[in-house]
């Protein structure tokens, strides 16, 4: 019994290490690229990610198969939901990546759950292309070889709406932010670019409760403060309770404006764009801004019957880099890819200007900010936005001299 | 921080005491002539909300129909769920009927969710005021939402005639008779499972009524009452449970409360009431209107 134990683990152990060998030799772990998207399926940010991530992180698959032919059939993708929770993301990562064989993570909406899993995916040298979370610690202090952060972050959004707000006028704020680590930074984030541009917060910023619905007390502490404008750091249903209230409580009328923090089409969508008219935001894509991006956005229409927020057309864009990376690489191994990846320069219809700065892995990118049309003046459905300015990409991420990141 | 500031304050937390008087009076209604202890109320709130905002969607319904529809609606499905599911569990321990209703919260919540997806293509849907109360009202103090003072008056106006109907009529003698000793009641040649019925859908229709006067304050979203609910099982426990002038009273005592907590010290707004629950339980075990057990 006892020998047949033993040359059975023998037999085990003697076949697993030709399996590794095998694949060393083949270009590819298992013949297929696996891309996990790992996102809200159901909660809050389900409609501005989401199964729309997941479909555009497909249709990414697709096209890089028809014009790669030798990779027909070799990409697949599974979507899966991490309810927006750390500790759910890091079971849902480990799970993913030892059982089904991912090879790279994508989107990653919600702050925590980025971080969590970007420590999951380190450990198991997978790589990580954060689209959706925000926090500016994933290229920072919390930085690694294998993740990367797509899109946007807390710095660019501060730094594109606290400048061009405060230049155009809007020099004194009052801040409220949601009490948890995405809230703290960018508040952090906006009130240093409001002083950088020399304008002045008229008193300290307020945390408040996350998630709440009640925001009558700060805007009627606004209503005595009389700051030029009001910023919200709120995000998703938060933010579309925040702007309801702002513009029951009159505050437009009595000269305060209001300054969004993060601004995703679905808020507008929510709340219907007028009681967003006016209000400046930092966006690094919207589908109606030109032709390029229009025609990508029809595609996706017509595959998923919505337009294209830009957190779904960042993932189709972070997918293809991705796989181009790993065409370059002629290798799924993450190590391999994650030296394709860096240092990398590109533009698409989503990232133009790209460039993924090998020091921090942060992917720079030309980025916009916007100011929200009235009804009024939409031509069509959708169209929410007009461009104030274009950030380049090279001001619109934090400086490389400022990053404590060290890989 | 001025005296005006804080007047301005306590003034504006009444709305959210509102809020919490008449959801806390529904549960107090339905726990104090029933013993039910109702975790669905938050989801029949929302449920309010949503009926004003489908209204509006599919047939046109402002409003002020919406206001009188909608309870009514909510009330009707309060009425098949006591009579259809809830009968069925008197008599067993009262786990039972916390289960029942947790797990309707769950469904009603996903089931909202689900047809505003597909129906209506949202997650989170826009109600507006009717043009006649929305903008602001200069109060001399400050500038305030001619709608949230309606829904100040209007809540304060419910709770006096619910108070009034239960305490000083025929018909609240009837119900109170019903709950205090069933046999006896029968006796009389009183139908008391018709009361019970009857009670039960007025206590949820109550929620309904708050849940359509939150949708032109807070946005319409399926799961707009789950927080709620907390806070107000919160103000049924400080009120005392079943005290009807307890609810109502703590209701917007809580309401005010956390306005003040909020404008004084954010982060504590939404613990203050657990903590002010903690107090009041320590030194008044059956909360501050409500009678020992015993004395019932």
């Amino acid at each position: 019994m006892k020998k047949a134990k033993l040359s059975a683990l023998i037999a085990t152990a003697a076949l697993s290490s030709l399996t590794v060998a095998l694949a060393q030799s083949a270009k590819l772990s298992d013949n297929v690229i696996k891309v996990g998207v790992l996102t809200d399926l159901s909660g809050v940010y389900s409609e501005l990610s989401g199964p729309g991530s997941v479909k555009a992180a497909q249709m990414a698959a697709a096209d890089f198969m028809a014009k790669n032919p030798s990779y027909r059939n070799k990409v697949q993708v599974v979507g899966v939901d991490h309810q927006n929770k750390a500790d759910v993301a890091s079971n849902k990562a480990a799970e993913m990546i030892d059982r089904q064989n991912v090879d790279v993570l994508m989107d990653l909406p919600t702050s925590s759950a980025a971080l969590a899993a970007s420590e999951i995916a380190k450990g198991k040298k997978i790589p990580v292309m954060v689209v959706t979370g925000g926090t500016t610690a994933l290229t920072n202090d919390k930085c690694n070889k294998y993740t990367f952060h797509y899109a946007y972050d807390n710095y660019m959004l501060a730094n594109g709406t606290g400048t061009a707000v405060t230049k155009r006028g809007g020099n004194s704020w009052y801040i409220i932010y949601p009490n948890y680590a995405f809230g703290q930074d960018l508040n952090r984030q906006m009130t240093a670019a409001i002083q950088e541009n020399k304008g002045k917060l008229v008193t300290a910023s307020d945390a408040t409760p996350f998630p709440n619905t009640d925001f009558s007390s700060y805007l009627l502490k606004a209503q005595s403060l009389k700051p030029k404008v009001f910023g919200t750091m709120q995000a998703g249903n938060d933010l579309v309770n925040v702007v309801k209230q702002y513009n029951e409580f009159g505050l437009k009328q009595q000269g305060i404006g209001l300054g969004i923090g993060l601004l995703f089409e679905t808020d507008v969508a929510a709340l219907g764009q007028d009681a967003f008219a006016g209000a400046l935001a930092t966006v690094p894509w919207y589908w109606n801004m030109d032709a390029r991006s229009r025609e990508w956005s029809a595609g996706f229409e017509k595959a998923f019957g919505k337009k294209p927020t830009w957190a779904q057309a960042g993932v189709y864009s972070a997918t293809m880099t991705y796989l181009n990376a790993v065409a370059r690489a002629k290798s799924d191994n993450g190590d391999a890819v994650v030296k394709a990846l860096e240092g990398h320069r590109f533009s698409d219809f989503f990232a133009r200007g790209a460039h993924i700065r090998s020091q921090d892995h942060r992917v720079t990118l030309d980025v916009y900010t916007v100011q929200v049309k009235p009804k009024a003046q939409a031509k069509e459905a959708g169209d929410i936005f007009t461009k104030v300015a274009t950030i380049p990409a090279s001001k619109a991420f934090t400086p490389l001299a400022e990053s404590k990141c060290k890989l | 921080m001025t005296l005006q500031y804080f007047l301005i304050q306590v003034f504006n937390g009444l709305v959210n005491g509102a809020f919490y008087a008449l959801l806390s009076l529904g549960l107090a209604v339905i726990f104090g002539m029933l013993r039910i202890v109702n975790f669905a109320h938050g989801a029949l709130y929302m449920l309010g909300a949503f009926t004003a905002f489908a209204l509006g969607q599919l047939f046109g319904l402002g409003f002020w129909p919406s206001l009188i529809i909608a309870p009514l609606l909510v009330g009707l499905i309060g009425m098949i769920i006591e009579r259809g599911l809830l009968s069925r569990l008197y008599g067993l321990e009262p786990s039972y009927n916390l289960l029942l209703t947790f797990g309707l919260t769950l469904l009603t919540q996903d089931l909202v969710k689900q047809v505003m997806l597909s129906r209506f293509a949202v997650s989170s849907a826009p109600y507006t005021p009717p043009a006649e109360l929305s903008g602001v009202v200069n109060l001399g103090f400050t500038m305030f939402p001619k709608y949230r003072l309606f829904v100040i008056v209007l809540a304060l106006l419910v709770c006096l005639i619910t108070w009034f109907v239960i305490e000083k009529t025929r018909v609240g003698a009837i119900i109170r008779a019903s709950t205090e000793n069933p046999t006896v009641t029968r006796a009389f040649g009183i139908d008391v499972s018709k009361w019970v019925t009857g009670v039960f859908a007025v206590g949820v229709g109550l929620a309904g009524l708050a849940g359509v006067l939150a949708a032109p304050i807070y946005s319409v979203e399926p799961y707009m009452g789950a927080e709620l609910i907390i806070t107000t099982f919160a103000v049924v426990v400080i009120g005392g449970m079943g005290s009807i002038l307890g609810s109502v009273v703590t209701g917007f005592a809580v309401g005010v409360l956390a306005a003040i907590g909020s404008a004084l010290y954010p982060p504590i707004a939404n613990t203050l009431v657990f903590i002010l629950m903690a107090v009041v339980l320590l030194i008044r075990p059956s909360g501050l209107f409500g009678l020992p057990e015993g004395a019932r």
